[in-house]
């Protein structure tokens, strides 16, 4: 498991709500501090990535360098689809005009799946080495903010379920490749983002029957908002005869709060103990932030707890 | 602002906002709130967590509401007056009884259904699943006699998909672009002028002639159900725009579910949806107000030792940089809205699991004003 930033392809999947935008920011700082030149992928309808770079532009529709080695990209299925049909199509001013036609428009909106296609089409492409346009950058780490876990999963099916469909033709032969990618386990990785508790815990078992449907797998089980463990079974017992005890209010909130936390943390456990028993392997834990924003020297912080675990 | 107030008079509650915010929970104690003083009352959900759905027995359940145990409510210090109905719903399989309604004939609809197209993409097909919850909700409006249907809204992508989705689908089976695949030489081709030809010679290129075929055959299987979707969407549009509609925005306090309330707020407002207000989860409440934390280890040290209390003091601090996170997203949230239709629910100690805590939360959801502040002193204090 200490490769995992060493692949070309990494997914981050899970739930809605459970932090996969900062797992894939932290996990693309993590590698660019390794020196791999890393590229992190948001799909369209995100936008988050750039908020804790201290920019906010929103969609980054163009890669651009957001840190030493960092790189962002905002893939957005009608962008894409423009861009693939300009350099599939010769001339290009031709491809360019077919995409903008209301024909094609009518075409992109009816085929279904068709969104997703391009976009992991387009993800693929920036996986490669030998990238489709000649002056585009090379990256080693293509890390990608998956949307959440049923849309992601649709995404990761699509390009197979196109070659199944077409069985010849170019996009038979696009999809085949595309699959054989990122259901290649040395290329191609999948940290899964759970929160421990019932839901995103279930999804992230979900996933993986899912993920093997399709010939992938989970690598690693990030247990994001752990919180951490303050009071004993005996201070909470200490903490309870206080609350009896009789204080001015300010130190029953207090004590109220404390022991609330210590509900909350108590209910985590079964949940992270679900992950590890499904998976033989305990999750990657990483803290509850007890922080307005995520901002960027907290990213770091997770990014180093990251990278000295994966 | 009250849930009681915001849904009287209304036949259907749509909960929308974004992932993991307790909408699903949200959803079944408005309902049964609405059901425990009299009403017939209905939830639909997409995908509830297992404990919930089996402590309302949804686990049984077909794509058809099924009534709620009456006996399981009594137990949990419920006094149910009214129904409490729920269902799960099955998102391809209200695909496929649809497709069944709509066919022409028998033949029709096992063209479509036995269809490869179909079968491999009927999920991925664009806002499909959004699509069926509304039809759904548009079906239970229609032929039962509920008093109130409560919909708790599919996990989107974006919370707004739901909105867009019968728009959506109107495009996906619109005749014109239909009409191309059908006939491409034919009168469409002369009406979509001289680009047709080269689109599809392009599109033979790119996607491969087989595909185009069998895309050809999917939609020509689909051709006599054009009608038929186009009116259902129509009549879903029509209902979500009824004055007997109301929607709820469920948000937590943190900054991107807050975003994307303020987002869903101003969609709704577009389209000129009706809007009830904000329910806003898990709200760290101020406890601290003036005073300083340190006081509080002061006052404990002597009974709890230094150690404990300055960790019980770690805790309050830790505790108050969210209330005044959150104290900050809801007053943008307030300030955007121009509204002051928020609900707030305090961060309750457990998860809601069961009718339990679905009574626990219907506390803070049906109470007046008056009743949630003291509800609120007893939490602070």
């Amino acid at each position: 498991m200490s490769n995992l930033l060493d692949k070309r392809l990494l997914f981050v999947m899970g739930k809605g709500g459970v932090g996969r935008s900062t797992v894939a920011a932290a996990l693309g700082l993590a590698a660019a501090r390794r020196g791999r030149r890393t590229i992190v992928v948001e799909v369209s309808g995100q936008h988050r990535l750039a908020g804790a770079f201290g920019s906010d532009q929103g969609a980054v529709l163009d890669e651009r360098e957001i840190a030493e080695r960092l790189y962002a990209v905002t893939v957005d299925p009608e962008h894409a689809t423009t861009e693939y049909l300009s350099l599939q199509v010769r001339p290009r001013a031709m491809g360019e005009l077919l995409a903008s036609t209301r024909m094609f428009q009518y075409f992109a909106a009816a085929a279904p799946g068709l969104a997703e296609l391009v976009t992991i089409g387009k993800i693929w492409e920036l996986a490669q080495l030998e990238r489709r346009s000649r002056n585009a950058s090379r990256y080693d780490l293509v890390v990608v903010d998956a949307p959440a876990t049923g849309h992601g999963m649709a995404m990761i099916r699509t390009p197979k379920q196109f070659a199944d469909i077409a069985r010849v033709g170019p996009i038979a032969h696009q999809g085949r490749t595309i699959h054989s990618f990122v259901s290649d386990r040395r290329l191609t990785g999948v940290i899964a983002v759970a929160l421990p508790q019932e839901m995103p815990v279930n999804e992230t078992l979900l996933l993986r029957d899912e993920l093997a449907d399709a010939g992938l797998g989970i690598d690693r089980i990030i247990a994001n908002g752990c919180y951490p463990q303050r009071f004993s079974a005996r201070d909470v017992e200490a903490l309870r005869e206080a609350q009896a005890n009789g204080h001015g209010p300010l130190a029953r909130s207090a004590l109220r709060a404390a022991l609330s936390e210590q509900v909350r943390a108590s209910e985590q456990r079964p949940q992270l103990r679900r992950l590890r028993d499904a998976f033989g392997e305990a999750p990657v834990r990483l803290p509850f932030l007890f922080a307005p924003e995520l901002d960027r020297d907290r990213l770091d912080a997770l990014s180093h707890q990251l990278g000295s675990v994966l | 602002m009250n849930v009681a107030d915001v849904i009287a008079g209304k036949r259907i509650v749509i909960c929308g906002g974004s992932g993991g915010v307790g909408k699903t929970t949200t959803s079944a104690a408005i309902a049964m709130g609405a059901a425990a003083a009299g009403r017939k009352v209905a939830v639909v959900t997409i995908d509830p967590a297992k404990r919930l759905a089996n402590s309302l027995g949804l686990e049984e359940l077909g794509n058809e509401p099924a009534l709620v145990d009456p006996d399981l409510f009594a137990p949990a210090g419920v006094e149910m007056e009214g129904e409490l109905w729920a269902m799960m719903l099955d998102p391809k399989r209200t695909f496929d009884d649809l497709i069944d309604r709509l066919a022409p004939n028998e033949k029709a609809r096992d063209d479509v259904l036995d269809n490869r197209i179909y079968q491999e993409l009927s999920n991925a097909v664009a806002g499909s699943q959004e699509f069926t919850a509304m039809a759904k909700l548009y079906e239970l409006d229609r032929d039962h006699d509920f008093d109130l249907i409560v919909l708790d809204t599919p996990p989107s992508r974006n919370a707004l998909d739901f909105l867009d989705a019968p728009d959506r689908l109107t495009q996906f089976f619109e005749g014109r672009a239909l009409q191309v695949f059908l006939r491409p030489t034919g009168l469409a081709a002369r009406v979509m002028g001289r680009g047709t030809g080269m689109v599809f010679g392009v599109l033979k290129r790119v996607t491969g002639i087989d595909l185009l075929e069998d895309l050809a055959v999917f939609f020509r299987s689909l051709s006599g159900m054009i009608d038929g979707f186009k009116e259902r969407a129509q009549a879903v549009n029509k209902l979500l725009a009824d004055r007997g509609t109301v929607f709820l925005l469920i948000t937590s306090p943190e900054r991107e579910p807050v975003d994307e309330a303020i987002f869903f707020w101003r969609k709704l407002k577009a389209a000129r949806m009706p809007f009830g207000g904000v329910v806003v989860n898990r709200v760290h409440h101020d406890l601290l107000g003036n005073a300083e934390v340190g006081d509080v280890s002061d006052e404990l040290a002597a009974e709890l030792g230094d150690k404990l209390a300055g960790r019980v003091a770690d805790n309050f601090r830790d505790y108050h940089v969210l209330a005044r996170r959150d104290a900050h997203n809801i007053e943008r949230l307030g300030e955007q809205l121009r509204d002051d239709r928020l609900l707030l629910v305090p961060y309750l100690d457990e998860d809601v699991h069961d009718i339990e805590g679905l009574a626990r939360l219907d506390r803070y959801l049906f109470a007046t004003e008056a009743q949630r502040r003291k509800l609120l002193d007893e939490v602070v204090a």
